[in-house]
């Protein structure tokens, strides 16, 4: 069988599921990073099958400056992330409630 | 000589201002001073224009631009003619001796600076009324008149009765100048001027029928400030004011405004007689109706009102006969005679604690000699006598309707010449005469100051030599631009048996009004009739205006506040209550959760891209969907 556009995007779509999921649901926030990496590549993938489908080759620049933004964006966040857990010695999700309305 | 016009016409705006700046200080007598110095001035100013005037010289002055918008241009323009120039010396000196007179009579009021600031702006407001060379600068004098008889009507403010007259000749007058910008307007867009000269060039070649819409139209902007039926409630009830007011505004000079309106518009009003014989009507009419409430009238100053009204109905009758400088000289004469007849009537009140009626009073001549011997002077001149001023203005006013074809014009006036006399004497024998009443309520009448029966003299010389002295001079100087006209009987027979007739029918009207008052006797049978109580009531007129205008008006505008509660403003809470409940709802939603934050976000989203979908896919089939819906 032969690989086509099809199950990229089908392939996409379910990670872009999963990290959606992901994003919803988990309380941890290394997990959210995680989750959010999912969805960021799951569209990495759909960018680059559609580039090749279309032999564009804007799609694929498109995806290396998205790992790159999320590469920053992980460093980032892991750094506060860490000072976090220093500060508070604890990463769930639901201890952040300073912000509420 | 330009200087002239603008020093006579802003020094009372000076003096205005001056007084309205210390308007809420305690009482200083220097701005009372001050004040009357500026009107004065003014006066000064006013006079050497008149000699200008006289020697043939007429004055316009284009201060600025006012409004100018396309092909329509107003300046703040100001004319200086025979006809204005009148007004202003009318204006001017009585309003420097009601001034002067003021100092005495405010003497005790607390509010006395606000008092002279008030007064000085009528004045400003009645020159610039005079003055202003377009229609749309005299209806801002208009208006100012307007706005600042409404102050000094309402000047005891903390009396109910005072605010209540004063809105109500305030709301009268505004009815009346609807009327008034609609007759301008119609000018305006029928001659595409509004300038006087631009007027009465045009004029002779308009379509008839829009001449009489406007002169109508104009007429009845005069009915509401001369106070002419059905607009004359206001009048008397204008009464609550201070008495210098009711001398300076309510008898001398704003409502004779509608008067000089019909006169200066003559070029207007010489062509639509049609307009003209309904204003004579009217003015006869309105001569005898009030005469008629003067007759049984218990409060001094109501009498004179009434009186005042019944005058201006005599000015309307010459003026809608066409005999405008008859009008304006009977204007003139009677600004100066009623002045002094309010003004005495002030001491009287000074003297009596502000009492008003006169069967309270009785034998007041003795404590009072000057102000009886000013006030019988100025009720002869008011009646008609040889020779004061009445005499001379009113016969002529009666010539007028005889020699121009209108006996029945000419019968009512002369029986409302006779009214006069009789409730002005009423009045005099009433205050002055007969036993001395007062000492049974307690009262201890004085003269009123030295220097208030200094500042009325020149009133009562005025109001003797108007007559005999000026007429022939004043005729000369007016038909330079008003219509001349001699109202001469020319049968030498019927001249001396009417004008000795009349004098006679007057002099008997004041024997028996002096037969009938002398004791002050009341009359209980004669009260009780059916004439007598409809006089008395005004003849039920503003219990009418109250039931079928008033009434209806206040139902109403209590629906409407119902109807404003129920349906607006319910409408508006529910809007805000819909906000209000969401709100209380969804305010959870910001827990400060950042997971459930993200779960609303991912709603969001979802909800945005579903829109976004269904959105597309209507403009993409759109086609397919209206054959779908049967177009």
């Amino acid at each position: 069988m032969e690989i086509t556009l099809t199950h990229y995007l089908v392939l996409s779509t379910i990670l872009f599921s999963i990290g959606l999921i992901g994003v919803m649901r988990r309380k941890n926030l290394l997990m959210l990073f995680f989750a959010t990496e999912i969805l960021l590549n799951s569209v990495n993938v759909a960018l680059v099958a559609i580039s090749h489908y279309y032999g564009d080759f804007t799609g694929q620049m498109f995806a290396f400056f998205i790992i790159a933004i999320a590469a920053s964006e992980v460093a980032i966040g892991l750094g506060l992330l860490v000072l976090w857990f220093k500060q508070y010695n604890t990463i769930d999700l639901d201890n952040m409630k300073s912000m509420k309305g | 000589m330009e200087m002239f016009v603008y020093i006579a016409l802003f020094a009372p705006l000076v003096g205005s201002l001056t007084a309205g700046l210390f308007g809420a200080q305690k009482k200083s007598l220097m701005v009372g001073v001050f004040a009357s110095g500026m009107l004065f001035t003014s006066f000064i100013a006013s006079l050497l224009l008149l000699v200008q005037v006289l020697q043939g010289h007429t004055f316009h002055v284009e201060m600025m631009t006012w409004i100018k918008t396309g092909d329509f241009n107003v300046p703040f323009g100001f004319v200086v003619n025979e006809v204005s120039v009148t007004m202003m010396m009318v204006v001017t000196t009585v309003s420097t001796v009601v001034h002067v007179y003021a100092i005495g009579y405010m003497d005790h009021d607390k509010s006395f600076n606000r008092f002279f600031a008030y007064l000085s702006a009528f004045v400003f407001s009645m020159m610039i009324l005079v003055m202003s060379d377009n229609l749309l600068g005299l209806f801002i004098g208009w208006e100012g008149v307007g706005v600042c008889s409404w102050l000094l009507i309402g000047f005891w403010y903390h009396k109910e009765s005072a605010t209540w007259a004063a809105n109500e000749a305030f709301i009268m007058n505004r009815i009346a100048d609807l009327a008034m910008l609609v007759g301008i307007f119609t000018l305006y867009w029928n001659l595409g001027t509004i300038s006087y000269e631009g007027i009465f060039a045009t004029v002779g070649t308009a379509d008839h029928g829009m001449l009489v819409t406007a002169a109508a139209f104009l007429f009845v902007g005069a009915m509401g400030k001369s106070a002419q039926f059905p607009l004359h409630t206001w009048l008397a009830d204008a009464m609550e004011g201070p008495t210098p007011v009711s001398a300076l505004i309510h008898a001398a000079t704003m409502v004779t405004a509608g008067v000089y309106l019909v006169v200066r518009m003559n070029p207007l009003y010489d062509l639509v007689p049609e307009v003209g014989i309904v204003i004579a009507s009217l003015g006869a009419f309105v001569a005898m109706f009030a005469a008629t409430m003067a007759l049984v009238n218990r409060d001094m100053k109501r009498i004179i009102a009434y009186s005042t009204l019944s005058q201006l109905g005599y000015m309307f009758v010459a003026a809608g006969l066409g005999a405008y400088w008859v009008a304006l000289f009977h204007l003139m004469a009677h600004a100066f005679f009623k002045a002094l007849l309010f003004l005495g009537a002030g001491n009287v009140m000074h003297a009596m604690s502000d009492e008003l009626d006169p069967f309270k009073m009785g034998g007041l001549g003795k404590p009072m000699m000057w102000t009886f011997i000013m006030m019988t002077l100025a009720s002869i001149a008011l009646a008609g006598f040889f020779p004061l001023a009445g005499f001379f203005s009113k016969d002529l006013i009666l010539e007028v309707a005889f020699v121009g074809g209108h006996p029945i014009l000419y019968t009512v006036l002369l029986l409302t010449a006779g009214l006069t006399a009789f409730y002005s004497f009423r009045l005099v024998f009433l205050i002055f005469t007969g036993e001395e009443r007062y000492k049974l309520f307690g009262f201890h009448p004085h003269e009123a100051y030295k220097y208030m029966l200094i500042a009325m003299s020149p009133l009562l010389v005025l109001a003797i030599i108007t007559g005999f002295t000026f007429k022939g001079g004043y005729y000369e100087m007016v038909t330079a631009l008003l219509p001349a006209g001699e109202y001469h009987i020319h049968n030498p027979i019927v001249y001396w048996i009417m004008t000795i007739g009349t004098q006679l029918f007057v002099g008997a009207a004041v024997l028996y009004a002096w037969i009938k008052y002398k004791n002050a006797k009341v009359d209980k049978k004669v009260e009780a009739g059916f004439f007598y109580q409809l006089l008395f009531n005004q003849y039920y007129i503003p219990k009418i205006y109250d039931e079928v205008f008033s009434k209806p008006y206040a139902e109403l505008s209590k629906m409407c506040w119902k109807l404003d509660n129920t349906v607006v403003d319910a409408t508006v809470d529910g809007i805000a209550h819909v906000f209000y409940g969401t709100a209380e709802k969804t305010h959870t939603m910001q827990d400060g959760n950042l997971s459930s934050m993200l779960r609303w976000m991912v709603i969001g989203l979802v909800a945005l891209i579903v829109t976004a979908v269904i959105f597309i896919g209507i403009t993409v089939n759109a086609d397919a969907i209206m054959k779908l819906l049967g177009h």
